[in-house]
């Protein structure tokens, strides 16, 4: 199943399970979705579910906590979360702070979701990742789904949450097929929020990745095999509320730790990892934990420039350095 | 090829019920008003007016962090109030705590909040002035300017499904129309006909900015055609006129299921809060003619007694026992423990995450090691 009939599937059943959710954007309707995540929608639950916006991301996402405050539970979609900063207002301080400052008369169920970080030639504007940013707001959770099995049980848990929750996809992975179990493919399905899935298990490195990033991590950990190195590889899944326990028992059985993102490296995902283990594991790491992150600079738009801001799985370069780091143990 | 002008050339008249001596001007239509709704309503005014004196007085004497007072403002949100029913949800900027009056909120439940104590149904977790009242369906105020307009259009769109008798009220100042979420919602509720009521507070200040500084139409009434929206121009210091506009207002946002744009003029009597002297950037003469000549609390006063519904007694005695009841309020509220200390943590989500429970713990575990270091009027 592909990552996008993966969302459509859990956006489709859960919008047919309860009457309170709609979906709110722009060109979620007749366009069918700007990604096409919420094709067929329209057809089936008719103008008042699947709401196509004025071009307003600060109104219509006001709108939409406002529908939350009283009782609908609104999945609004951000063409992409770049454009988010024109709500981010709204998300911080209308949705995430809500239920804390009336002292729990204003819960607000909603999800915000829309594709994040990098994409391929769209430049600055356009390839923000901002898991970091939501993520360090009290109040708001925050997820990043990789596989189609992440999609769909995310995005249910998302929708069924009373918190609001921001759901980061990513544009490139729409297209991507995952093999998906008929467990997954159960209207029920849910994924648990919170808890990080070790994808891969191994014992002489943690690698921990979200969203793309958890292909490549994959993909170097089958490299670093042959080179003799056993990576174990955690899809992070939830940035907030971050799993530490996971990550602190896998660093305490492997020793080293390397973080991966496609975003900006200061204040980053990674650097809340390294902090959470170095606070409650730094006995059992062997050496300094090694951040790989995103170029600090705006994402430049040539494909040449693009290529070199952000991580890639480079055969023999990532390898050898990988094994010159752990040799000089 | 004519262009239109950037003006008519005419002021968009203004909706009058009462003249300055508190007479019907003749020929007006109005809603009636019952002797009983009418005595309440000055009633409330008044109470908000004294509550505002005092509790601002609090804040000077250092008992108070902030304060904001309604002064001058008092017909628009009691008035409004009369004319709506308890399920018309409101959602306010910060002058309109004169609603939550009309509703029941007590005089001691607006000293708890001021205060922050374990009896503040909002757990002490916002400045005073940014009450709140699920009960009273009045959404706790928030302080960015203008966020809860789109958020009540989002509102009357749940609303609408219910298909009650019933519609939202949202509030805002003439500062918060320059706002990008006015016109975000306004255009919104036009397009998905939501039955909301836009009342604009046009005061003539936004702190220290002038309106005419803030924009340059004739006023905010005149934007509501703009989108598509039914409008009306009321005087704000008139009560009687206020009460017709909102009642007629919300009957159409009901029966035609469609936004309704009320700009109601007044003035800015007070500073915009105690962090802020007015004097500053405005004539005293003009804050002392629109608070003596202009006062709608006054005005409304005259109608009231000359329909013999109102006495000279009367008003001593409200104004004695008020009095005794905010000052008794405040030094109650004053005296009242904090919120637990569980409250820290607590709504921050649906369910306590465990770095939060955890969080708690090593608190806890540290009043235990440092009790003098804790703060004796907070309960653990």
């Amino acid at each position: 199943m592909t990552v996008r009939d993966a969302l459509n599937s859990a956006l489709d059943e859960e919008m047919s399970a309860d009457p309170k959710v709609f979906l709110m954007g722009e060109e979620v309707g007749e366009y069918q979705g700007a990604y096409k995540i919420s094709k067929g929608l329209l057809d089936k639950y008719g103008p008042e579910r699947v709401l196509d916006t004025p071009i307003t991301e600060a109104g219509f996402t006001g709108i939409g906590v406002g529908a939350a405050y009283h009782g609908l539970k609104p999945v609004i979609e951000f063409m992409t979360f770049n454009f988010s900063m024109q709500a981010i207002d709204h998300i911080i301080n209308s949705a995430a702070k809500s239920n804390y400052m009336s002292a729990g008369q204003m819960s607000v169920p909603i999800v915000f979701r829309g594709p994040n970080g990098a994409a391929a030639g769209v430049g600055a504007q356009h390839s923000h990742c901002y898991a970091s940013w939501y993520a360090s707001c009290p109040g708001l959770k925050v997820l990043a789904p990789y596989s189609s099995e992440d999609a769909r049980g995310l995005l249910k848990a998302a929708i069924r949450d009373p918190d609001p929750v921001v759901f980061l996809e990513n544009e490139l992975l729409y297209g991507e097929t995952f093999p998906v179990s008929a467990e997954v493919l159960d209207s029920s399905f849910c994924v648990p929020i919170g808890k990080a899935k070790i994808e891969r298990e191994g014992k002489d490195v943690t690698i921990t990745a979200f969203s793309k990033m958890v292909g490549y991590a994959l993909k170097a950990a089958e490299i670093l095999a042959k080179e003799g190195i056993s990576a174990e590889v955690i899809n992070l899944r939830s940035i907030r509320p971050l799993d530490r326990d996971t990550i602190n028992a896998s660093v305490r059985k492997t020793n080293r730790l390397v973080t991966v993102e496609e975003g900006f490296p200061q204040h980053g995902v990674g650097a809340e990892i390294c902090a959470s283990v170095v606070e409650e594991s730094f006995g059992y790491l062997d050496a300094p934990v090694e951040r790989i992150a995103g170029a600090d600079v705006p994402m430049p738009y040539a494909a040449n420039l693009e290529r070199l801001a952000v991580p890639q799985v480079q055969q023999r370069e990532l390898a050898t350095d990988l094994c010159q780091w752990l040799q000089l143990l | 090829m004519r262009f239109l002008s950037e003006s008519t050339g005419m002021r968009i008249p203004c909706y009058s019920v009462l003249d300055g001596n508190g007479e019907i001007i003749v020929g007006s239509d109005y809603e009636q008003l019952s002797e009983e709704i009418a005595v309440k309503m000055y009633t409330s005014m008044v109470t908000l007016q004294m509550m505002d004196t005092i509790f601002y007085e609090a804040q000077r004497q250092g008992r108070i962090s902030f304060y904001m007072t309604s002064t001058g403002e008092e017909a628009i949100s009691i008035a409004a109030a009369a004319a709506l029913t308890a399920d018309d949800i409101i959602l306010p900027q910060y002058r309109e705590p004169g609603i939550l009056l009309w509703r029941g909120f007590t005089i001691e439940e607006f000293a708890s909040q001021c205060f922050g104590n374990k009896d503040d149904c909002g757990k002490g977790r916002q400045m005073p002035n940014h009450y709140g009242s699920k009960k009273l369906n009045f959404v706790t105020i928030s302080s960015p300017i203008a966020t809860q307009l789109p958020q009540a259009v989002g509102v009357a769109y749940s609303l609408k499904m219910d298909k009650k008798d019933a519609c939202v009220v949202t509030y805002t100042g003439d500062g918060g129309t320059s706002e990008g979420d006015f016109h975000a919602a306004l255009n919104f509720a036009a397009v998905t006909e939501a039955p909301v009521v836009f009342i604009c507070r046009n005061n003539g200040w936004a702190i220290s900015t002038n309106i005419s500084e803030q924009f340059r139409s004739d006023g905010i009434v005149v934007r509501g055609r703009a989108y598509g929206i039914r409008s009306i121009r009321v005087d704000g210091n008139d009560a009687l006129a206020v009460y017709s506009a909102i009642h007629t207002a919300r009957e159409m946002a009901i029966s035609e299921q469609m936004p309704v744009l009320v700009e109601a003029l007044s003035y800015r009597v007070g500073h915009h809060s105690t962090s802020d002297d007015s004097t500053k950037y405005r004539s005293v003469d003009e804050i002392e003619y629109w608070k003596k000549v202009r006062d709608p609390v006054n005005r409304f006063r005259k109608w009231v007694e000359r329909n013999g519904w109102w006495s000279e007694e009367e008003e001593s005695e409200l104004r004695s026992s008020m009095k005794k009841q905010l000052l008794q309020a405040i030094q109650v509220a004053e005296k009242t423990e904090k919120p637990p200390l569980k409250e820290l943590f607590s709504d921050v989500y649906d369910v306590p995450p465990p770095n939060l429970r955890e969080q708690e713990k090593q608190l806890r575990e540290t009043i235990i090691r440092y009790p003098q270091d804790y703060p004796s009027d907070v309960p653990l």
